[in-house]
């Protein structure tokens, strides 16, 4: 397979949220805001790539029944240098992600591409799946925050975009409106792409 | 801190939701709701492990991480542990009582990975509970994991047979559902509770 080709699969042809819906308790929970998605998605890709990696070159060395351990602890360390990383530079953030940096460990999607990916491939191979995965994922992650930002808060990344008319919809603010905007998206994509008018 | 552990109990039910709030263990969530048998025993099975690993975890982080200052390890500490109690249980429910086994069993190493155990264990070191705190949230928490759960699949029994539009499959769909579940629970945020 050529590089390109693993990198628009892994992005957008096998995005893991509207193709298998994995990994989208993070991906509602932080989408209330631009900038909490943004730096989710950075932390994302980052954990993937390097663990695809990892997990990838230690995959003759890894026993097949301790390997979903093996696996779970690659990702956890990973996961560790991020929320320290994020502690250390941007606190406000880290505490408004509070758990969910945390939760990337068992964030579906990284276990899913290790099974289904880093498992049988090269370790150059697998950094470019994960770079790609993550990449779908954060794409997903700020099309949801942009609306909820832009209808909840008016704003985005924080700047005030619409004026001083708009209503804020608080309803773009809390839990539900992640369910609708996320449950609408895969209904579209499928609409699109994956049914055939009959 | 100091809320009534049955008022947390409660909150973590209705109006703090793990799943409809706080949106953990989706993955299971979605993928299991096919069937209401099969949603109550991974329901149980959560509970049951939530409770104990919350109370586990609480003790580990008190009196081993903290008096140690390896609170950074805390990820790989909580995954462990509820990894080596997942293992445990299904070897003592398998030794003890098959039938048991044969309906909570398979569900067992699917927690290992449910977001919600690990969510748990974390929000109660940020919420800074008591170790009685800790185990109504654990508790609460499984419970309205079961809640939600039970109330997709019943809702998904009867519509299966119904006319989707087209596109709309079954993710869509469930996502659509748990949104309208999500609000009519935040309908209980109005209740207050009288100690």
């Amino acid at each position: 397979m050529k590089k390109s080709e693993i990198f628009l699969n892994g992005a957008l042809k096998d995005n893991s949220i509207w193709r298998q819906v994995l990994g989208i308790c993070s991906a509602l929970a932080v989408t209330n805001l631009m900038i909490n998605s943004l730096v989710m998605g950075l932390g994302v890709i980052f954990t993937l790539a390097l663990s695809s990696f990892t997990i990838s070159l230690l995959r003759d060395y890894t026993p097949r029944r301790v390997r979903m351990m093996v696996q779970t602890l690659i990702i956890a360390s990973y996961v560790i240098i991020v929320d320290i990383f994020l502690k250390g530079f941007f606190p406000e953030i880290s505490r408004a992600l509070g758990p969910y940096v945390g939760l990337i460990i068992t964030n579906c999607i990284i276990m899913g591409r290790a099974e289904a990916f880093a498992q049988k491939n090269n370790p150059f191979d697998s950094l470019i799946d994960g770079v790609a995965a993550g990449t779908g994922y954060t794409l997903v992650l700020l099309l949801i925050a942009f609306f909820r930002e832009l209808l909840g808060f008016g704003s985005l990344f924080g700047f005030q975009i619409l004026g001083d008319w708009w209503v804020s919809w608080s309803i773009m603010v809390m839990a539900p409106s992640a369910f609708f905007l996320l449950g609408l998206l895969i209904w579209f994509i499928n609409y699109r792409y994956y049914t055939k008018a009959s | 801190m100091d809320i009534n552990p049955f008022v947390i109990f409660l909150a973590a039910i209705f109006t703090g939701n793990i799943l409809l709030t706080y949106f953990l263990g989706m993955c299971s969530y979605l993928s299991v709701s096919k069937e209401i048998e099969s949603s109550a025993g991974l329901g149980m099975a959560v509970f049951f492990v939530l409770t104990l690993t919350s109370a586990i975890n609480y003790l580990v982080y008190h009196y081993l991480l903290v008096p140690m200052d390896l609170v950074y390890l805390q990820y790989i500490v909580f995954i462990i542990v509820i990894a080596a109690f997942v293992q445990l249980t299904e070897i003592v429910i398998e030794r003890f009582s098959p039938v048991l086994y044969y309906s909570l069993g398979i569900f067992l190493p699917l927690i290992t990975v449910n977001c919600a155990i690990l969510g748990v264990s974390l929000f109660l070191i940020i919420r800074q509970y008591s170790f009685i705190q800790s185990v109504a949230y654990g508790a609460g928490s499984g419970i309205g994991w079961l809640v939600a759960i039970l109330a997709l699949a019943g809702i998904r029994n009867r519509l299966k047979e119904k006319y989707l539009p087209r596109g709309m499959n079954n993710a869509a769909i469930s996502l659509i559902i748990t949104g309208i579940m999500a609000l009519a629970f935040i309908g209980f945020s109005g209740v207050a509770i009288i100690q």
